[in-house]
């Protein structure tokens, strides 16, 4: 990969890098480093997700996993490397307007508004496809009946989730709101979504739900990157599988073929997983 | 309506506009302790258009309420670079200077004060107050009011989302100002007379106090606020010297036992039962 970084590369949306037409791949880094202070959490990581696929990153706590979606969504500045999605160079784009590029994000810690009921929280989720001052400032929240609310109502029934529509999210059980926060995620419609242990703290009927919430969003096009502890939850919807160990990638394939290298198993030895 | 119940009449009608200015930042999470500042700005913009240029205050009050939306807009680009303790600082300052620049201002009076001509009746300034009122429900049953919400409760989240964070910071700020701006300038046309002096950190102080206390999660809260905290010194009067004892520990009290304020969101809807919620 390409040892020359792009560091804030502006203006990348309007005309990314030639070659890069209609790309195979729905997330491409390339020589992603973060350093904090000195020292590196991600060192020289170059990875590809398909399009249309769902592909794990998967690695030991602490190994940077987190970083990497902060990194991808904007949240944090790469020391050096360059992100790609469907081709496009974001590197320096800001994160605001990533969303619009198509990069939507779950938390690992949940992230919704407590105090806002469930559907206004989805309503926020809308927000890039309401934009212009109309939409800023239109009072829809008297019109029951306006779109934005059928929109966001749907989205729930979908999943199964429509009877917690008018419920404060701050008075809902962990695994509820793990999924609201999948949905709001969804609602800006992204070409590429991560979801950040998506899984973790779900009982396995919601970890069923879960599945087929994944599956409908895959067969709709949608490219996931998921990070996950669960590794049967992974062997069942991931094909690509990248692995991380502090920061660096140490295995890429699929879930039968990383489990084979030696690396990958002593990194999780003594670790419940393997 | 007694003379004098026409008199708290209109000094609600003056807080719950306060309360309003101050409402719109800390609905997005920001502390705005130099509102009297921007009273200050909108009354002596009204009051010199009005009586050095003969400006109707139909034109006036409006043109104070745009140099104070102006000059927030200016001063937000830096200002509202900090944060917490250090925002309420940078703009308890910034209403310090402006008030001590209008302290020194020899055209509209300094020390002295500026009396004010033209006259705004009581009705008037109450009007007024319910369109304020009125301004900000409608701003929260919109994305606007939403996304300010949002913001306080979760910044980074609310950007990934793709809202100007920043956009919309400055302008509740700014438009808070314009509110405060014209609140200013009828209290000038209505009095007839201002100075600096009133427009002091005190006045700031309590009017963030009123929107504390009556809740900053719903719309309402600031009226309930203001309602509360203007009728209860009247009806402590009785006890004479003790009501600002009383006052004050009413205050700590009602912090302790209710720091999210006198109305919130769940409260609003276990009261309602309304579908869509009344939450801002
Ligand atoms: N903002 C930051 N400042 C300093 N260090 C950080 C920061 N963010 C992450 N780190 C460090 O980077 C390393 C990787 O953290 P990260 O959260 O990405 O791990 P992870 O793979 O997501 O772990 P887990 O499985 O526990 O969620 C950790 O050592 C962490 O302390
Ligand atoms: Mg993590």
């Amino acid at each position: 990969m390409s040892a020359t970084a792009t560091l804030g590369n502006a203006g990348a949306l309007a005309g990314s890098a030639a070659g890069s037409t209609a790309s195979d791949y729905a997330l491409e880094v390339r020589g992603l480093s973060k350093s904090f202070g000195g020292l590196e959490v991600i060192g020289d990581l170059s990875f590809a997700a398909p399009r249309g696929k769902a592909t794990a990153l998967i690695g030991p706590n602490g190994a940077g996993k987190t970083t990497v979606f902060n990194l991808v969504s904007g949240v944090y500045t790469p020391t050096a490397g360059t992100v790609l999605v469907n081709g496009q160079d974001i590197t320096g784009v800001p994160s605001r307007r990533r969303i619009h590029a198509g990069v939507a994000r779950s938390f690992q810690n949940i992230r919704l508004m407590q105090h806002l009921t469930v559907i206004e929280n989805l309503l926020i989720g809308q927000h890039v496809r309401a934009q212009g001052l109309g939409a800023l400032f239109s009072p829809f929240r008297l019109m029951p009946k306006h779109r934005w609310w059928k929109e966001a109502q749907q989205a729930l029934d979908e999943c199964g989730l429509g009877a917690y529509a008018q419920q404060t999210v701050g008075a809902l059980a962990y695994g509820i709101r793990k999924r609201i926060d999948l949905v709001r995620a969804t609602l800006a419609g992204p070409s590429l979504l991560l979801l950040d242990e998506p899984a973790a703290g779900l009982n396995p009927t919601e970890t069923q739900d879960l599945l087929a919430h994944l599956r409908l969003l895959a067969s709709r096009g949608t490219s996931l990157l998921v990070v996950e502890h669960d590794m049967p939850f992974v062997g069942e919807i991931c094909e690509h599988v990248v692995v991380l160990n502090f920061g660096r990638k140490i295995a890429e394939g699929t879930l039968d073929e990383v489990r084979q290298v030696p690396q990958v198993r002593e990194a999780y030895l003594g670790s419940e997983e393997e | 309506m007694s003379g004098y119940q026409t008199g708290v009449l209109v000094f609600l009608a003056f807080n719950v506009i306060a309360a309003y200015s101050v409402y719109l930042p800390m609905a997005a999470g920001q502390l705005n302790l130099g509102i009297a500042g921007f009273m200050a700005i909108g009354a002596y913009t009204s009051a010199y258009l009005s009586n050095e240029l003969g400006w109707s205050m139909l034109s006036s009050v409006p043109a104070g309420a745009l140099a104070s939306c102006l000059l927030a807009t200016v001063v937000a680009v830096p200002v509202l670079r900090t944060h917490g303790i250090y925002l309420a600082l940078a703009t308890f300052a910034l209403g310090q200077i402006i008030a001590a620049v209008f302290l020194n201002l020899e055209v509209v009076g300094a020390a002295a004060g500026y009396p004010v001509n033209e006259y705004v009746s009581p009705m008037v300034v109450v009007a007024c107050a319910a369109g304020v009122v009125l301004l900000m429900v409608f701003l929260s049953r919109t994305r606007y009011g939403l996304y300010l919400t949002a913001i306080k409760n979760d910044a980074t989240v609310t950007d990934l989302m793709g809202v100007n964070v920043r956009g919309m910071q400055i302008s509740a700020f700014a438009i808070g100002a314009m509110v405060a701006g014209f609140g200013g300038a009828l209290y000038g046309h209505h009095y007839s007379f201002i100075e600096a002096q009133h427009f002091n950190v005190l006045l700031s102080v309590f009017t963030v106090l009123y929107v504390l206390l009556g809740g900053t999660q719903t719309v309402l809260g600031p009226l309930v606020g203001a309602v509360f905290f203007t009728l209860l010194p009247e009806a402590l009067r009785a006890s004479d010297q003790w009501r600002y004892v009383i006052f004050a520990a009413l205050i700590i009290l009602m912090m302790l036992l209710r720091p999210q304020g006198l109305l919130t969101a769940s409260l609003l809807r276990s009261l309602g039962g309304r579908k869509q919620g009344m939450q801002q």
